[in-house]
């Protein structure tokens, strides 16, 4: 076969194909955004556990965006206290910020006011490292911005059954619920995943997850780096009410 | 004047060959256990049922139609440039399925995406079209391409199984396992598939004596 005529089925074939393509994805591109819009949010109001109203695998994505347009209030914060006002935290991407010196830092936080028990939520924003790739998680506070009303973790690459454990078990998830990130002195603590078990009765600890030791201290530094960043903005809440 | 048809020998659509074909890969020919391909996939996405799943029906998709579409062009594409046709084919067949899932369900999307994109490199698929579709008629090939994609999946499935089963004693997520089930954490890791892999070589080779490599 000649050689124009390779040139020519190459280049037909191109053609063809990145127009399928391009068609494709065009026809695909709006709800596939929506759907990872939904997915963001499905994850920001897990961390809420029982402060949310119903069993959130039961709702469904309509009401998902609802509830995000009727009861949650979203700003983005710095590191000092203040609020970015020209940026929506659910556009923040942590990934890119984590990378930012702190001061530079552009902080989501969700706050959610739960329209029957009248209770609000703070719900923050923090990324880490595990054993093979980056974790993520957000955190939800309660008015004391001290208590943890739940958490919800993902990872990029963490081993199944191992350290990917920190979104899949339910059960390590839930130990999170009620514990403080500051003692009674009001100094900043955060939280242990502890190794060999947390101590009973200590609030700022606990129980690793056997196998994923390193996923876990990521858990720890994670929190401890993330969350004293809202203090500041905390602080003047606080000092508002 | 008598008219003369010449009987056109019509293959039938599922004639004994055609059977043969599809029905092959699944154990004989299995294109994991008996061609030994595939193997890197197998381990990486079997730690859970619903993701092989997945997974399965991802590749027996782009298995079949990139078979087709190969045999369908096998005329037109230039002896020089063959492997990259094959590879720019399953490539657009992989990002539809991509974006499809994406589209459909994109939990699933998240948890499987990497592995999605890896099936371009799944040596099965370009396996198929080298060695059957650039040499056969468009219906064989497909369902050549079928045969293998669900041949693969008979083992993720089965090893998925087993794999969450004593990994996590559970079942698409259910507890199945009673409570006091001490996880098997070796289950869960890579290594359990090439366990489990081998076991089943093992059994279907003491049964179908022909497998048996005696060179």
């Amino acid at each position: 076969m000649s050689t124009t005529k390779i040139y020519l089925f190459v280049a037909s074939m191109t053609v063809v194909v990145a127009l399928l393509l391009t068609g494709f994805r065009m026809a695909t591109a709006e709800q596939a955004e929506i759907n990872e819009k939904v997915f963001n949010k499905r994850a920001i109001l897990k961390s809420l556990a029982e402060g949310l109203n119903g069993n959130l695998d039961e709702i469904t994505d309509e009401e998902v965006q609802m509830i995000f347009e009727k009861d949650v209030k979203q700003f983005v914060i710095k590191a000092d206290g203040t609020v970015n006002e020209g940026l929506v935290a659910e556009d923040v991407k942590m990934k890119k910020e984590v990378k930012k010196p702190v001061e530079e830092r552009n902080l989501p936080l969700f706050v959610y006011a739960n329209p029957v028990s009248n209770k609000t939520y703070y719900i923050t924003a923090v990324r880490g490292k595990g054993l093979w790739d980056e974790i993520w998680g957000s955190i939800a506070l309660e008015e004391d911005f001290n208590t943890i009303v739940g958490v919800s973790y993902d990872h990029a690459a963490e081993t199944p059954g191992l350290g990917a454990e920190i979104k899949d078990n339910s059960a390590w998830v839930a130990l999170f619920t009620g514990k403080k990130i500051y003692d009674d002195a009001g100094n900043f603590v955060s939280i242990n995943v502890r190794k060999g078990g947390a101590i009973p009765g200590n609030p700022h600890q606990v129980d690793a997850i056997t196998g994923a030791t390193i996923t876990g201290d990521g858990v720890t530094k994670m929190l401890e780096s993330g969350l004293q960043l809202y203090e500041p903005y905390f602080a003047t809440l606080k000092a508002g009410m | 004047m008598a008219e003369t048809k010449v009987k056109e020998a019509k293959e039938p659509l599922f004639g004994k060959k055609e059977r043969k074909l599809l029905v092959d890969p699944l154990l004989d020919n299995n294109p994991i256990t008996v061609q030994v391909l595939g193997v890197c996939s197998a381990l990486a996405v079997t730690s859970l049922l619903m993701p092989s799943i997945v997974m399965t029906v991802a590749v027996v998709f782009v298995c079949g139609f990139s078979n087709l579409i190969t045999s369908l062009l096998r005329n037109i594409i230039p002896n020089e440039v063959r492997l990259i046709a094959q590879l720019i084919i399953i490539a657009t067949l992989v990002t539809i399925v991509e974006l499809s899932l994406k589209y459909f369900d994109y939990p699933t999307y998240k948890e499987l995406s990497v592995y999605i994109g890896l099936i371009i490199t799944n040596c099965i698929v370009m396996g198929r079209l080298e060695a059957f579709a650039m040499g056969n008629k468009p219906w064989k090939s497909f369902l050549d391409g079928l045969g293998n994609g669900v041949g693969y999946g008979i083992i993720l499935i089965v090893v998925a199984f087993f794999r969450e089963l004593f990994g996590k004693g559970t079942l698409f997520g259910a507890q199945i396992l009673p409570e006091g089930y001490f996880a098997n954490n070796l289950m869960v890791m890579p290594a359990a598939a090439m366990f489990i892999l081998a076991v089943f070589i093992w059994i279907q080779r003491s049964r179908n004596k022909e497998l048996v490599d005696i060179s």
